[in-house]
């Protein structure tokens, strides 16, 4: 019964979203004002609808109802609770139903934040993101119901949650992922709805910011929790693989990046408004094309769910209705855009452009790299896969032209900028970042390496130029702590943000071309070497999980003879389903990780295992918090509440007589 | 022409849409379909109770192929199923036993019974590899020829039986006459 009621609950948030979709729109056409204020009321209803929904297919999770076919695929009896209820997303159709909760959420809180904002404006936002309402629950009810019973024999147990899944990472990383992916729908919308309007002032630029900024925090957040997951989970010590699933929410992630920079431009100087839109419709087309990739098993991956064409087929159509439509109305709409003002060669707005081609053109590599193999395939009927080199190839160098603008980028001033100025604020500071780019990794080295100088110099040249503009902006101040004080929101965000685009690189940088590993048999006592660390094996013991029996080692870690930890990596064989899977013992430090992953038993008591050490690995993560905190900050910034009410205010005066018209 | 630029993105993605779309229909070579209407593999390995056996001597008929080990939780949901089929003479069930010790495996046939013709003992887990085996329980429906049909992952129970095993054999049935 519970499921019915959950599918039913389903079938009311479609019937709304269908109602959110065209009605306000229309209303928005017609200066209809009832048929606008529907809006929030209906936003609301697909939100609760949406979440009853969610909440009814845990619950058939929780107690176990294997007659519901997901839980039985993705569930099993001797689950422990914290799995059972994530296992909901461990497939196909929970994670599709989150993935739309999510939306719904993002809708409800479009509906809650935008008082300020007009009327007509709030009702075209909503109706689009009720258009893809629309397209997600059909998609479910059509082709892959959550609810789907068994009938008329259901399984005693189900066949448990995918071993490599039981993990806190799972927990974590997926509803992250999906929350970052789906807020660029918001900034879609916000993008329609200016198309619709005709009215392509830097006013929605300015709308959308704080949600492009939030959108890109969290996704930035989901990113790196599953670069983290996979990094301690799969136990080969990789922290990015560069694998089919993994690319669209990067691209993505570059896309949206580029967007709120340019967003930024077109909000204060009203340049690039044409290009700003089309990024943000590219953003989102990313984070479906991400959907499309997982879903339809058009690329085969760790991350694929089943293969199935006629789901592909259909989220297809969804592409084509919703990115096809908004690129129509682009093709449509943008000629009339005119940016009010010029800039010279020097200038803040040129650095921004550069920063959006460079962001743009790696995205446009990986995804050419991601897609080629299946497009080689359409063409000749021949497979070919493209690995690591190639992105590695074309990605980095990429970045590190990008790194080089972003040190100068924000010092630049609109409009123009001297040459001569430039010159001079940055000349010390590039002195200073080469000599510590050759001199700290040759005191921690002892030898040269060109990869460590790169990646350092170019770390304490995005550092340094940070702070040399943080002096110029309070050296004028009566303090330095007034100054701090005074500095906007949005440009703290900015700050962090780009220091966390150094911590990454230092991490990134380092743990790519300093990692040591070594794989090794060892019996009980004996010891190996790795660097400056060794680690020896002290035995195993048996253990036995909930779910799970195995076995334990027990291996402690030298450093130059003095013990500093023990680490408990295991082997066990899941239950349910017999699968072995291992989980490696890491023992985190700030500097360096050190790990050990448990192989197979051989003779004697003997255990193969690999050993590694990982330098400045954590600071990739530590990067990408700093970032998602710059662009929350940012998100924050009181600024764009104040002038959204007086913008709103000048929109209400200048649209005077259509509203006298509803009023009447 | 100044205009006809910003029909450019639509374009491009209406191409790219036509490439999706025929690549949604290629095979991507996901595991199930890998042996599918393929003969088995050739094997000569040792059975549970210690004949050897090899492709030769496969039943000469429709069989089912069974993938089990005595640590499976989920084999025992389906072993009635499996004694059933084999005590009323229905289709003859081969086993294969996965990565499992020969001794466990001989306790958990006298324990719970045995309704296999022979249980091939596949203790490294070789021969799974060779038939992609994700894990056991796992089920494969092979013809007389000795060619894989069907493949079924995880437990195989009487709804499954009655669903999807019934309607293959049937079909293989009405092929082969």
């Amino acid at each position: 019964m519970i499921p019915e009621l959950g599918q039913f609950s389903l079938i009311l948030a479609f019937s709304l979203s269908i109602l959110l979709g065209t009605v306000p729109i229309i209303g928005a056409e017609t200066n209809n004002f009832l048929w606008m204020s529907l809006a929030r009321p209906l936003s609301a209803g697909v939100f609760v609808f949406l979440a009853i929904a969610l909440v009814l297919l845990a619950y058939s999770f929780v107690t176990d109802d294997f007659s519901v076919q997901i839980v039985a695929a993705q569930s099993n009896s001797l689950l422990p609770m914290r799995y059972k209820l994530t296992a909901l997303w461990g497939g196909h159709e929970g994670s599709f139903l989150l993935w739309t909760f999510m939306l719904a959420g993002w809708m409800l809180a479009v509906s809650m934040y935008s008082k300020s904002m007009p009327t007509q404006f709030v009702a075209r936002v909503l109706g689009v993101l009720g258009i893809l309402c629309v397209c997600y629950i059909l998609f479910m009810l059509a082709t892959s119901n959550p609810f789907e019973r068994i009938t008329p024999l259901p399984p005693a147990d189900g066949s448990d949650l995918n071993t490599a899944l039981q993990d806190f990472g799972f927990i974590v990383h997926p509803p992250t992922l999906y929350m970052g992916y789906v807020g660029f729908s918001v900034v879609f919308a916000f993008a329609i709805a200016a198309l619709l309007s005709g009215r392509l002032d830097s006013a929605w630029a300015r709308w959308s910011r704080p949600w492009a900024n939030a959108a890109w925090a969290i996704l930035t957040i989901g990113i790196a929790l599953g670069s983290w997951w996979a990094y301690y989970e799969l136990g080969w010590g990789g922290w990015w693989a560069w694998d089919p699933v993994e690319n669209p929410p990067l691209i993505t992630w570059l896309l949206g990046t580029a967007l709120i920079h340019s967003l930024a431009v077109t909000e204060k100087r009203g340049v690039f408004k044409s290009w700003t839109v089309l990024l943000a419709i590219l953003a989102f087309a990313g984070s479906l094309l991400g959907t499309f990739i997982t879903r339809s098993g058009l690329l085969t991956s760790v991350h694929a769910f089943a293969s199935d064409p006629t789901r592909g087929v259909f989220i297809l159509g969804i592409l084509l209705l919703t990115v096809g439509g908004a690129l129509l109305l682009y093709a449509l709409r943008a000629p009339l855009m005119k940016s009010e003002l010029g800039f010279t060669l020097v200038s803040r707005e040129i650095f921004l452009l550069t920063n959006n081609v460079l962001l743009v053109v790696s995205a446009a590599s990986i995804f050419l790299g991601t897609l080629f193999p299946m497009v080689y395939q359409a063409l000749t009927d021949d497979l070919i896969s493209i690995g690591p080199p190639y992105f590695n190839a074309v990605f980095v160098p990429l970045m590190i032209i990008l790194m080089l603008f972003l040190g100068v980028g924000p010092m630049s001033r609109w409009k123009k900028t001297s040459t001569e100025y430039l010159v001079k604020q940055v000349s010390r500071v590039v002195v200073v970042s080469l000599m510590i780019g050759v001199v700290l990794p040759l005191i921690i080295l002892l030898e040269f390496s060109l990869a460590a100088t790169v990646c350092v110099a170019l770390a304490s040249w995005i550092v340094l130029t940070i702070g040399k503009d943080l002096t110029n902006k309070i050296a004028n101040k009566a303090s330095v702590w007034s100054g701090l004080y005074a500095l906007p929101l949005s440009y703290v965000g900015m700050m962090l943000a780009h220091t966390g685009i150094a911590v990454m690189l230092i991490g990134a940088g380092l743990t790519s071309y300093f990692s040591l590993e070594r794989s090794v048999l060892l019996g009980p006592g004996e010891k190996v070497e790795i660097g400056s660390y060794a680690y020896i094996f002290n035995g195993h013991e048996e253990i036995r999980g909930p779910n799970y029996v195995g076995n334990r080692a027990n291996i402690s870690v030298l450093k130059n003879g003095n013990e500093i930890e023990t680490l408990f990596p295991e082997r066990r064989i899941y239950l349910a389903t017999g699968t072995p899977s291992t989980e490696m013992a890491i023992d985190a430090g700030f500097l360096r990780d050190l790990f050990v992953t448990l192989g197979e038993q051989k003779e004697g008591g003997a255990w193969s295992m690999t050993v590694y050490v990982k330098p400045f690995i954590r600071w990739i993560w530590l990067g990408a918090i700093f970032m998602a905190l710059g662009g929350i900050i940012a998100a924050a910034d009181k600024r764009y509440r104040l002038l959204r009410r007086r913008e709103q205010e000048n929109y209400e005066k200048k649209k005077a007589p259509s509203d006298l018209q509803v009023a009447s | 022409m100044n205009r006809l630029k910003f029909f450019a993105p639509v374009l491009f993605f209406v191409a790219l849409g036509g490439i999706l779309w025929r690549g949604l229909y290629l095979d991507s070579r996901t595991l199930p379909s890998m042996l599918i209407d393929k003969k088995m593999p050739e094997f000569a390995l040792g059975t549970v109770s210690g004949e050897e056996v090899t492709n030769k001597d496969l039943p000469g008929q429709i069989f089912l192929l069974n993938v089990w080990g005595s640590y499976c939780l989920p084999c025992l949901v389906e072993h009635p199923t499996f004694m059933r089929l084999s005590e009323e003479g229905e289709i003859p069930v081969v086993g294969i036993n996965y990565k499992d010790r020969n001794e466990l495996a001989k306790d958990w046939l006298s324990t719970n019974g045995n309704p296999f013709t022979y249980s091939i003992q596949d203790e490294d887990g070789r021969f799974g590899i060779d038939l992609g085996v994700y894990g056991a329980p796992e089920t494969y429906l092979v013809d007389s020829e000795g060619v894989i049909r069907y493949r079924h992952v995880s437990v195989l129970d009487e709804a499954v039986w009655q669903q999807e095993f019934l309607p293959a054999i049937a079909e293989l049935r009405a092929e082969s006459e």
